[in-house]
């Protein structure tokens, strides 16, 4: 077990990659028992700053030091036998290993060739009852789900012998019961001598779990102090280095008739088990209709399904009266619809394409950008400098690649380009996932705008506050199947994350789920 | 003809193909758990089959020259991790550039140094009688090379070092998710050369074995794209020994029976009866899927601490 670690100090931390200036003469100091948030934008170098103390990366200039005295990281190895754990936000597991074997990892890495995997296995379940984290340690990564290889980590931060644990955007992945479970965790734990430092951009919860922030801004830091001294709004504004206003609230809009009708849609996910259980919903023109759900529900089956990118099984999906299940790609998009996917780097565009030749995507063959069957030069340019500056894209020039961009920008050319075409229906799959509070509300305002001009949006989303924001109506997505459709307007986060959680009636919430339960469907899966 | 002749003759022709198809398969097997790719095995037979073919004839030492062959083998392995652990190049390239190198190199040391088909001493086959009372496969299994008992003992070897060791936890761990390896405190590139100047000391073995313990002598291109072969049956046998093994044994077992088709003159042309084995590897692979998880999802994917992603 490593020493205690009683005061951690960073000063002047300085890294550069090529381009930018990720920290920029950071100081930070921490006791023993304290949660330190730090919080800030993406790109503020939060995570950058973590990777140093954890080893990852290394300073181009500054010094770390632990009890008084100074250390020097060249690999992880170092930093977790000083008792540093860190909780990436991409989870740092071998999904073809099981939980033993992933922990293990840590535990042998002096080794050549003994390997004891049931001494693990019992370190493994004494941390995970000392401190309350269900897992089952026979189960491959693979099998498990975000919340579980969350605890994973957790535990395998912990049986390294941690003291302090970095958590990096613990939450993102979470129901909210399972955040608000996580953060009492953290409390907890705090008790036991360990600090945390906890990575986040979300306001409630840094208020929810922390003593003191640190708020980030460019790679340097602009606030440090006690979390109560500060409210919401101020620490937003030093956070974006402006006010922000509120979320444009939605006006009641008068509803038109359904565009898009899904009627008891089956399909099957990536490894042929069932993603889609008859899902049924209809949305209608100039509405927003939010579905909420724990990623890994059926939402990017859905999303795939209505683009005619995954094989629909039964069921039917109408666009404007007309069933287009299992039709083309392009007969769908042709019929009037928009999609703004998941990964917007790798399905939203080309990344080594100009952004004028993603904003012509889905147009290049019509009249609009060519000249017979040649492209037109000057109608292209003509078309994407009108879209990147009417939608405000960020970029030296249009010929820049996709991939250069921020992902507010990547997701700026993706919105103009399906917007412009005016859509009868446009998809939204976690559209402001991973970006900033100025790039997020950019993102509202263009799908409440579309809305107000009569397209039926569907917008799939993990975030409630977005959703209450945003939507006209919310349905509920678990297991493949849409639980329930609510007015936004009559629900609350409480209700939809019950719902999100599977639990349909409000009386299930005395009996929370056992995790034998769990371990037992576990067992089925793995035999 | 009785059953138990043929059982015998198709045996007998097939297991010394996939001793050699063995040995290059496990070694390519720890270089693609650890995220290698190494197109070279072939290149690294080559110099294998040349060098050990070499030693004996200089010095009448067939061990030796295995000795040798491995050695070599582990410096070409040495050195495609310096190409493409160190300085990250493409493992695809690295891989054709290592089997021209290896190519190139062994034909040309073979005219220099002796210049035409010169018969060696080699590595005579055992005769072991004790065995020969096993029925149906007694009569082969008796008389043996000593290599082919070695190529046997090393699928369970294999298995254990691969599962059941720390080093095997750890190179599973690098060839999936090697930045996961990384925060744990492995050392991923450390690992990576372990693996590909193992693999590459397996493929100069397998070289070795095709000039002293097959051939007794070395030709030009005497490896006819084995380690090409091999590199077929890691994706068949799904990165695991036991599947590495099966699918040599298949493709073995494939052109000894196509052998055995010409040999009875049965009225069938040669020439499909040549494509067989390979037409079987390309349909086997064509229908194998990652269900089972063990594909290594960072094969051929350079690993870079700070890199952004």
């Amino acid at each position: 077990m490593a020493e205690q670690i009683k005061l951690l100090e960073m000063k002047g931390i300085t890294k550069r990659f090529p381009g930018v200036l990720a920290c920029d003469s950071v100081d930070l100091e921490l006791h023993a028992g304290e949660v330190l948030a730090l919080l800030g934008e993406n790109g503020a170098g939060k995570s950058s700053l973590m990777n140093i103390l954890y080893g990852l990366y290394k300073q181009d200039s500054g010094q770390i030091l632990i009890n008084g005295s100074e250390v020097t990281f060249d690999s992880p190895l170092q930093a977790f036998t000083l008792g540093i754990g860190m909780v990436h936000q991409h989870f740092m597991l071998v999904p073809n290993l099981t939980v033993t074997e992933n922990v293990a990892l840590g535990l042998c890495h002096d080794r050549t060739f003994a390997l004891n995997l049931g001494e693990v296995r019992r370190k493994i379940v004494d941390v995970s009852r000392k401190h309350g984290l269900a897992i089952h340690p026979d189960a491959f990564v693979w099998q498990l789900s975000v919340g579980e290889q969350q605890r994973v980590e957790l535990v395998k931060a912990l049986a390294l012998g941690a003291n302090l644990l970095i958590m990096d955007e613990p939450t993102a992945a979470l129901t909210p019961q399972e955040a608000d479970e996580l953060l009492d965790l953290l409390r907890d734990m705090t008790k036991r001598e360990c600090s945390v430092i906890f990575i986040s951009h979300k306001l409630n919860e840094v208020r929810k779990v922390s003593d003191r922030v640190i708020v980030l801004r460019g790679g340097g830091k602009v606030y440090d102090g006690p979390t109560r001294e500060l409210s919401d709004s101020e620490l937003a504004g030093r956070m974006a280095g402006k006010e922000l206003g509120q979320a444009a609230a939605r006006a009641p809009q008068p509803l038109g008739e359904p565009v898009l009708d899904i009627v008891d849609l089956h399909a099957r996910g990536d490894r042929g088990v069932k993603a889609l259980n008859g899902v049924s919903f209809s949305v209608r023109k100039g509405e927003i209709f939010g579905l909420a759900g724990v990623s890994g529900n059926g939402q990017r089956e859905l999303a795939e399904v209505v683009n005619g990118l995954r094989r629909v099984d039964s069921g039917n999906i109408l666009l404007d009266g007309r069933d287009v299940a299992n039709c083309s790609p392009l007969h769908i998009i042709g019929q009037g619809m928009g999609y703004i996917p998941e990964n917007r780097i790798h399905e939203g565009t080309i990344p080594p394409f100009s952004i004028r030749e993603n904003l012509i995507l889905k147009d290049y063959d019509t009249d609009k950008m060519s000249v017979h069957c040649f492209l037109s030069m000057d109608k292209t340019r003509c078309f994407a400098s009108d879209l990147i500056s009417s939608f405000r894209i960020k970029t030296p020039d249009m010929e820049t690649n996709c991939a250069s961009l921020s992902g507010g920008n990547i997701q700026k050319v993706i919105l103009a380009r399906e917007i412009t075409r005016n859509p009868k229906v446009l998809v939204a799959v976690y559209p402001i996932r991973g970006l900033d509070l100025g790039a997020t509300e950019n993102v509202h305002e263009q799908l409440l705008r579309i809305s107000e001009a009569g397209t039926a949006v569907l917008l799939i989303s993990e975030e409630l506050d977005e959703l209450l924001a945003l939507c006209d109506r919310i349905g509920v997505i678990y297991e493949g199947r849409v639980m329930k459709v609510l007015e936004a307007r009559k629900t609350d986060k409480q209700e939809l994350g019950l719902l999100m959680a599977g639990v349909e009636s409000p009386s299930e919430i005395e009996s929370p789920s056992c995790p034998d339960e769990r371990s037992i469907e576990l067992e089925e899966v793995s035999t | 003809m009785e059953w138990a002749d043929l059982v015998s003759g198709v045996l007998a022709a097939a297991i010394p193909m996939a001793v050699p198809l063995l040995l290059v398969g496990l070694g390519e097997m720890f270089d693609q758990r650890a995220g290698m790719f190494n197109l070279g095995a072939e290149g690294i037979m080559m110099m294998g089959a040349f060098v050990a073919f070499f030693i004996d004839l200089k010095l009448q030492t067939p061990w030796l020259g295995l000795l040798a062959a491995l050695l070599v083998g582990a410096a070409f392995g040495l050195l495609m991790g310096l190409v493409c652990v160190t300085f990250r190049s493409p493992q695809g390239i690295a891989g054709i550039g290592i089997y021209m190198l290896g190519w190139g190199l062994s034909g040309t040391l073979f005219r220099v140094y002796v210049g035409g088909p010169t018969p060696i001493q080699g590595i005579a086959s055992l005769n072991l009688s004790s065995l020969r009372g096993v029925p149906y496969v007694g009569s082969v299994l008796a008389v043996l090379n000593p290599m082919d008992y070695a190529a046997f003992f090393l699928i369970p070897l294999s298995g254990w070092l691969l599962f059941k060791t720390a080093w095997g936890l750890k190179a599973r761990a690098v060839g999936t998710t090697p930045r996961a390896a990384d925060t744990l405190g492995i050392g991923v590139s450390r690992v990576r050369y372990q693996c590909v100047v193992l693999g590459g000391a397996m493929a100069g073995l397998a070289g070795a074995y095709l000039s002293v313990c097959q051939a007794k002598m070395f030709a030009d291109n005497i490896t006819a794209g084995r380690g090409f072969i091999a590199v077929a049956l890691v994706y068949f046998g799904r990165w695991s020994p036991w599947g590495v093994a099966v699918g040599a044994a298949i493709f073995s077992l494939a052109v000894a029976a196509q052998r055995l088709i010409q040999f009875y003159g049965a009225k069938f042309p040669y020439e499909l009866a040549l494509v067989i084995p390979y037409v079987l590897v390309i349909v086997v692979l064509a229908c194998s899927r990652n269900r089972d998880k063990s594909e290594p999802t960072a094969l051929g994917k350079p690993y870079y601490r700070e890199y952004r992603g």
